[in-house]
């Protein structure tokens, strides 16, 4: 289906909303009475299908804020942020997480897997919320498993992977539910150079084999370089794009 | 999340911490076993008093000292074996149709067995009047009673006390020192002394007289009227208070029917069964306050889980009706657990003490009720505080 969407960008008149839109996206956090914390001042941009876009700026600079928004786990304070021209705030708890579900496929930094569960239910984990039969599931999570080459260890705990294998594990729970979006803040950032760049090499092939919108947060210009777009973050505020 | 899903997480996060979880149940299984044991005892009381009421024969009124008020303290009673033979002389019918007694508990002993029993000093008609049968050999005697002979009939359990195995009739016994002989033995009535009367298969029947010496009153405790039929009876009852007002005032008084006694001690035994639930309820309520704790415990160590289901897609719902199960799946394992101890508690009161024991569909019903009731009430604030948690918040926390 992604596949088909991006097809229609490229060529015929662009009459379908696209994937994501930021439009003058500002997030205040309060903290106590007085002081509030400007983290992004109005951000606007857009997330077409098959993107690939990587963010960058210095710490402090409102990229994870700006993840978060995207992925429709947080709230703008101002401004608006449209998943194929539908408003998030106009949409409901039951919808936010369908939304989430069914999608954005999330990976973070610290992994985030359950330590109670194998390496199996842990990517089976996100079709738990869509119903299918536990055979179904299993099957799904086998075949994700197996495209991020972890067939052979189903039945670990998270506790008894690598940093590498935990991620790739975290890859194939956010590729499970054939997300249109793959949010991923610093993937790298708890990894060695080489495992990382492993990780950033399957990240792009899902984006290019699936067709998957790729926006990922990075530290590493030479990640950026390989990126569709790079968007840089100062203060809250986007510095004009840089076009790949 | 389809509900079996939720409830193999709900299960597969208690199993993962067993000790805790073992640990929060017992206070809902103390509470369930304790509600389900003492209403179990208060319904077996009830059971047992009211049939050994209903046993003496539904015709049957008592005539009992004071004004009838069973609120008020024991009154001494004014009886006389004068009064009973007055009463009998005005009912119509086969004689004797009242009878009287008067109780003092006494120290037995035979061939060196010792037995303490309850003494009954009764009047010639008692074992007719209140439908007791022998199993062997006679009641005493008109003619016992007036010459105050030292015979006595013994109650099943006194019997095979003092003479183990033996034919009693015609043996020697003593009572409080006292030479008597056995003339009769009652059949086995079953059941247990309760505050409302001594156990029936534990006592010995004197003649009146006797008795009266023996215990040094000329006072009869209580009278037994038999009615010669249900239609009868107020007849009968009024009778009987015209006779005794020729000679007592009003308040020194009272004729009760069977269903009158059974409906106060019905009453009075409702009201101990209540109170001991609600007693044994109270634990189930610190059981669940227990439960409440635990669960806020959980969530707050499971936030960053939460605050990534919600990631991948559980809706706010989703996250609340797993803790909630999670606390219901705690309380009724531990009502379940709890049912079964209390069940095999009561079986054990009901064989081993001299209390009765009856387990009451209704008493489950209630425990299993009350402990899903428990996990819901004291899981609901937990659980809404789990799927109300910001997830950016939640997988921020380390
Ligand atoms: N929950 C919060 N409450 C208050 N302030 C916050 C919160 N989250 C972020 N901030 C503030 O917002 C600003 C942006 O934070 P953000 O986490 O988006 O930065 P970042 O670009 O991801 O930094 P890093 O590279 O260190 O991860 C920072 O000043 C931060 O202190
Ligand atoms: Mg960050």
């Amino acid at each position: 289906m992604a596949r088909g969407v991006v097809d229609a960008r490229r060529g015929q008149p662009v009459t379908a909303p696209p994937l994501l839109t930021a439009e003058a996206v500002e997030r205040v956090y309060r903290l106590g009475r007085e002081v509030e914390v400007h983290a992004l001042r109005g951000v606007s941009f857009t997330v077409d299908r098959g993107d690939y876009v990587a963010i960058m700026g210095s710490s402090g600079s409102g990229k994870s804020t700006l993840l978060n928004l995207l992925g429709a786990l947080d709230r703008p304070t101002s401004g608006h942020v449209r998943y194929d021209g539908r408003d998030v705030a106009d949409m409901g708890d039951p919808e936010l997480a369908e939304l989430r579900n069914r999608r954005i496929g999330f990976v973070f930094q610290s992994f985030h897997l359950l330590p109670r569960l194998t390496a199996l239910d842990n990517v089976a984990l996100p079709l738990v919320y869509r119903g299918g039969t536990p055979r179904s599931r299993r099957q799904a999570a086998l075949e994700a498993l197996t495209a991020v080459g972890l067939a052979d260890r189903l039945d670990h705990r998270p506790g008894e992977l690598s940093g590498g294998q935990q991620q790739r594990v975290a890859i194939a729970r956010a590729l499970v539910t054939d997300p249109a979006l793959l949010l991923a803040d610093e993937p790298t950032g708890n990894l060695d150079t080489t495992t990382g760049d492993d990780i950033m090499e399957l990240l792009e092939r899902l984006q290019v084999d699936h067709g998957t919108a790729l926006v990922v947060i990075t530290h590493e210009a030479q990640i950026a370089r390989r990126a569709d777009r790079t968007i840089e973050l100062r203060d809250g505020l986007l510095v004009p794009e840089v076009p790949a | 999340m389809s509900a079996r899903e939720a409830i193999r997480v709900a299960l597969q996060a208690l199993l993962s911490n067993r000790l805790r979880s073992a640990l929060t149940t017992l206070g809902v299984l103390i509470g369930v076993m304790s509600v389900v044991l003492l209403v179990s005892i208060g319904q077996g009381a009830r059971t047992e008093i009211t049939g050994a009421i209903e046993g003496l024969g539904s015709n049957l009124l008592f005539v009992l000292p004071g004004d009838g008020d069973f609120g008020a303290g024991p009154t001494r009673s004014r009886f006389t074996t004068d009064d009973i033979e007055r009463i009998d002389r005005q009912l119509p019918g086969e004689l004797p149709r009242v009878a009287g007694s008067t109780v003092g508990a006494e120290s037995l002993q035979a061939d060196g067995q010792r037995f303490n029993a309850t003494v009954q000093a009764v009047t010639a008609g008692y074992t007719s009047v209140l439908n007791r049968e022998l199993g062997r050999g006679q009641p005493f005697s008109e003619s016992d009673v007036v010459t105050s002979r030292r015979t006595a009939v013994l109650g099943a359990t006194t019997a095979e006390e003092l003479f183990a195995g033996q034919d009693p009739i015609g043996r020697q016994f003593s009572i409080a020192g006292i030479q008597f002989r056995v003339v009769g033995v009652l059949t086995r009535v079953g059941g247990e002394a309760s505050p409302f009367g001594p156990d029936q298969d534990r006592t010995v029947l004197v003649p009146v007289t006797t008795g009266q010496r023996l215990f040094g009153t000329d006072r009869i405790d209580s009278i037994f009227v038999r009615a010669s039929s249900t239609e009868t009876i107020d007849v009968d009852r009024s009778t009987t208070e015209r006779v005794l007002g020729e000679r007592l005032d009003e308040d020194e008084f009272s004729v009760v029917s069977q269903d009158e006694i059974i409906g106060v001690v019905g009453d009075i035994l409702s009201i101990l069964t209540t109170v001991l639930g609600a007693i044994a309820g109270i634990s189930l309520l610190v059981g669940g306050v227990g439960v409440s704790n635990i669960m806020l415990v959980s969530v707050s160590e499971r936030t960053r889980e939460i605050g990534l289901r919600k990631a991948l897609g559980a809706r706010t719902r989703d996250i609340t009706v797993q803790f909630l199960l999670e606390a219901v799946a705690l309380t009724v394992l531990g009502g379940i657990i709890g049912l079964g101890l209390g069940i095999g508690g009561a079986a054990l009161v009901a064989a081993f003490a001299p209390v009765p024991a009856e387990v009451t569909w209704w008493s489950i019903a209630l425990a299993l009720g009350t402990s899903v009731g428990v996990g819901i009430v004291f899981g609901v604030l937990p659980a809404r505080r789990a799927g109300q948690l910001d997830p950016v918040e939640a997988l921020r926390r380390d």
